[in-house]
């Protein structure tokens, strides 16, 4: 039988322990709410700065999304042309990097010889870490020359220079990502098809890709967010002019890089519309993201 | 709802009297109820558990008899959903009215079904739940150490590689140094939750052997699907089925003379 | 037909791995075919000069900054943000709301960070153009990250662990710092890897906020260049391939090494037993 003096200290003993315990689940709450804090922040400053003009200073909204002249030193802030080309862009460059990286994952995954994959498949992963500027040094340098030559342009930086950069950034990710995917559907699927009389590739077409459909969505999604978002890349190789881009072989000018190209010395009206750019894109990558998630659902069933 | 309560105490002391038992109650259950959400896993489940006896609990799978073992510990505390009603009393205490969980768990050891030893070695596993308690003093935890691997019988077969990860040892010996690393703590009651369901038959008959060695010092409750461990190990048993107490009593009596026809059935291998 | 169709598209798998390895290999090939004449230790070690030839060892200095005060900051949030939802949080909204934004986080490109940590950092809390402004815009960059990778290496520590522990009386605090944050190390260390990966590749967050100043910095307050951000201006003002193909080569062994050290870690840590 314990002596009541000795039962009194573990209790007090114990109570500190509660407190301590109370104390740094509040702790734990409190890290983990900096990111809800910091989320309503960056809504919030973007979306404060960026929506002033319209409301304070009375600019049209309808004139910033759908006006084609961004001349800021004469008051005119029309952004189409840059959703337009940011629009273009990112399709052109799914259209190409999708394929090519879905064709490279299943090939990774399902074709090539073990010891290639094991070799590919870590470099492949590797290349996504890679800073997205060296993509753009790499357009400047060869792709943008190599379009002026064998296209007879004037400049090399276009459209088609950016779509091709913002293909070849988004593929490490999306061959990762979809590789990863395919890999964990079942091999019960493959067996049961191939029970079936089905042929390999016919198996993997139709039973292997259509199960690792939401993996190869989330691919896509996060490639195109690499594409959208990136800048300084684009840059380099957009060549930044303010029109409405009819060919791809013209020089554009993307909202992001519009942002980036003019940060530096905006101040006023200028700058907070190149906030109102940023709530552009944002709301850009938002319906995007809001669109594959319905269609991936949507093919779910 | 108290009164009744305390009457019905009462008159189940009295028979207990009656019954001549000299061995005092440790764990006192009084229609307990616990739910998982909106399903029912027990009802009114109320037994007397005897200082320094072994009680085994058995039943088909899912007939709340670990569910039941887990509240002795409030280990069910730690799923968001599990409600109680219902009182248990351990040494005379209401453990779901004291806040202090921690105290209760130090004095209810638990071995679970799979060895769980942490990933360190031998000694700190063992070392563990003291030092927690805060004893830092080097010779008293060796001393800890040392008669707690000897009380569960395997000091012999650890003592030159206590340094040495605990997770190298098989799987029986794992579990003798989780049944140390209860003992350890002085707890006053050991939970054993199907302790031997991994282990293979040797490994199982020194754990048994310890299990009737260790029930000198403390009380001992063991969850177990193996009808002959029930009845080779424990004093009384508890049948359940679908989170019922069918029937407590003597384990000699509930296999060899079960007052009730699903025990029978139960014990005899009819069903289960 | 069918045998045809098959090999149809068997050829184009082929066709198509082949282009993505081809592509990369030229790539990374031309980087280090520009870049390497100029690597050497003065380049590595040397100051900036203005005039051309100069060194970038102020980069260098700069993105190690970036790199270990964002880490400093985002590190110990992270791993106890991980902690509460993984370890403590009833699932509720409070939860749903914290994913909801960690997610969220993920997805914003990073000049929008960049335009954020403009406003915020730089001009609210009168940061200026800084290597502080840049290194907490980072923060929140990484924060999402680490979040992830921590609370994906607590999911895999056995929840036996956590019985054991807790049953022999230790509290969650203790539970916690003895057994399950050592078995969930190798996995958050991955992730805090991963995230300088992430820090280093960052530029236009950074270009919004760190400003361009080409000199070695004199202390977090002032305005300096990273190494992403002096390749794209070395590329973007002069032309200059060879330069910046130079600085690709340091940022992709950097990756490299990190990559390395991520799996070394892992691999070491998991072989151990404890």
């Amino acid at each position: 039988m314990p002596n009541p003096s000795e039962v009194k200290q573990k209790n007090k003993s114990n109570r500190l322990k509660y407190i301590m315990e109370f104390i740094s689940e509040k702790l734990f709450l409190i890290c983990a709410l900096i990111s809800v804090l910091s989320l309503f922040l960056i809504i919030g400053f973007v979306f404060f700065k960026g929506s002033n003009p319209f409301i304070a200073d009375g600019y049209s909204f309808i004139d910033f999304i759908f006006g084609s002249d961004w001349i800021p030193s004469e008051d005119k802030y029309g952004i189409f042309p840059m959703i337009v080309a940011s629009i273009y862009a990112t399709i052109g460059a799914l259209v190409i990097g999708v394929p090519i990286g879905l064709l490279t994952a299943i090939f990774l995954s399902e074709i090539a010889p073990k010891p290639i994959a094991k070799i590919i498949s870590p470099a492949v992963q590797l290349l996504a870490g890679i800073p997205s500027v060296l993509y753009g040094v790499f357009g400047l340098a060869i792709i943008v020359p190599f379009l002026q030559n064998n296209l007879g342009l004037v400049k090399g930086q276009s459209l088609i220079a950016v779509i091709l950069v913002l293909a070849i950034m988004m593929l490490p990710t999306i061959v990762t990502v979809a590789e990863t995917a395919i890999r964990a559907v079942p091999k019960t699927y493959r067996e049961g098809s191939l029970a079936l009389g089905a042929s390999p590739i016919g198996t993997i077409f139709k039973v292997v890709v259509p199960a690792a459909k939401s993996g190869i969505m989330a691919a896509i999604v996060l490639g195109l967010g690499r594409a959208i978002g990136e800048t300084m890349a684009v840059i380099l190789v957009a060549g930044n002019s303010l029109i409405i881009p009819t060919s791809i072989t013209d020089s554009v000018r993307p909202l992001t890089t519009n942002i980036a190209l003019e940060m530096g010395y905006a101040y006023g009206t200028h700058q907070e519309m190149l906030f109102a750019t940023g709530i552009v894109l944002f709301s850009f990558i938002l319906i995007l993201n809001f669109v594959l998630a319905k269609i991936s659902s949507k093919g779910g069933k | 709802m108290n009164t009744t309560l305390e009457r019905k105490e009462v008159k189940e002391t009295a028979n207990v009297e009656n019954q001549n038992d000299q061995r005092s109650v440790k764990i006192s259950v009084r229609d307990l109820d616990l739910f998982y959400g909106d399903n029912q896993a027990l009802y009114q489940v109320s037994l007397d558990i005897r200082e320094k006896e072994v009680t085994a609990l058995i039943g088909p799978s899912g007939c709340g008899k670990s569910t039941f073992l887990r509240t002795l510990n409030r280990m069910n505390d730690l799923i968001d959903s599990v409600r109680i009603n219902g009182d248990i009393h351990i040494n005379g205490n209401n453990i779901y009215q004291s806040k202090d969980v921690i105290e209760l768990r130090t004095k209810v050891g638990m071995v679970f079904q799979k060895p769980n030893l942490f990933p360190m070695s031998i000694y700190d596993n063992v070392a563990y739940g003291p030092r927690m308690q805060g004893i830092k003093n080097k010779k008293e935890l060796n001393q800890i150490v040392e008669e707690s691997l000897r009380g569960a019988a395997i000091w012999d077969e650890v003592k030159d590689r206590l340094k040495t990860s605990a997770l190298g040892l098989s799987g029986g010996q794992q579990q003798r140094v989780c049944i140390a690393r209860a003992i350890a703590m002085k707890p006053d009651v050991i939970l054993m939750d199907e302790p031997t369901s991994a282990l293979d038959p040797i490994s199982t008959l020194k754990v048994e052997e310890l299990i009737a060695h260790l029930k000198k010092d403390y009380t001992i409750v063991i969850v177990t699907h193996n009808m002959q461990q029930a009845a080779r190990v424990s004093d009384k048993t508890a049948f359940f089925l679908n989170g019922e107490v069918i029937e407590f009593e003597q384990t000699d009596q509930i296999f060899s003379m079960p007052k009730d026809s699903r025990t029978e059935d139960y014990v005899t291998g009819r069903f289960g | 037909m069918r045998k045809f169709k098959d090999n149809l598209l068997l050829g184009l798998l082929w066709f198509g791995a082949f282009l993505t390895v081809a592509i990369l290999l030229i790539i990374v090939g031309y980087i280090f075919y520009k870049g390497i004449g100029l690597i050497n230790l003065e380049f590595i070690f040397g100051d900036y000069s203005p005039v051309g030839g100069g060194g970038i060892w102020p980069m260098i200095i700069t993105t190690i900054y970036t790199i270990v005060i964002s880490l400093v900051i985002a590190t110990p949030i992270g791993i106890l943000a991980a902690v509460y939802l993984q370890e403590y949080a009833k699932q509720g909204r409070l939860v749903r709301m914290i994913r909801f934004a960690t997610e969220s986080l993920t997805g914003i490109p990073s000049i929008i960070y960049g335009l954020f940590g403009a406003v915020f950092f730089v001009t609210t809390l009168a940061m200026g153009m800084s290597i502080i402004s840049a290194s907490l815009t980072l923060t929140i960059i990484v924060l999402p990250v680490i979040i992830r990778t921590t609370e994906e290496a607590l999911k895999t520590v056995p929840a036996s662990y956590r019985e054991g522990s807790l049953a022999l009386g230790s509290t969650k605090l203790q539970t916690l710092y003895k057994v399950i944050l050592p078995s969930a190390m190798p996995g958050i260390l991955s992730g805090i890897i991963l995230s300088m990966g992430r820090i280093i590749g960052e530029s236009a967050a950074i270009f919004l906020t760190a400003g361009t100043v080409a000199a070695m910095p004199e202390g977090i307050f002032s305005s300096a260049r990273t190494l992403t951000v002096h390749s794209y201006l070395v590329t973007q003002e002069s032309g200059d391939i060879e330069l910046a193909a130079a600085i690709g080569i340091v940022l992709i062994v950097m990756i490299l090494a990190l990559n390395f050290a991520a799996t070394f870690i892992s691999k070491k840590l998991n072989k151990a037993d404890y």
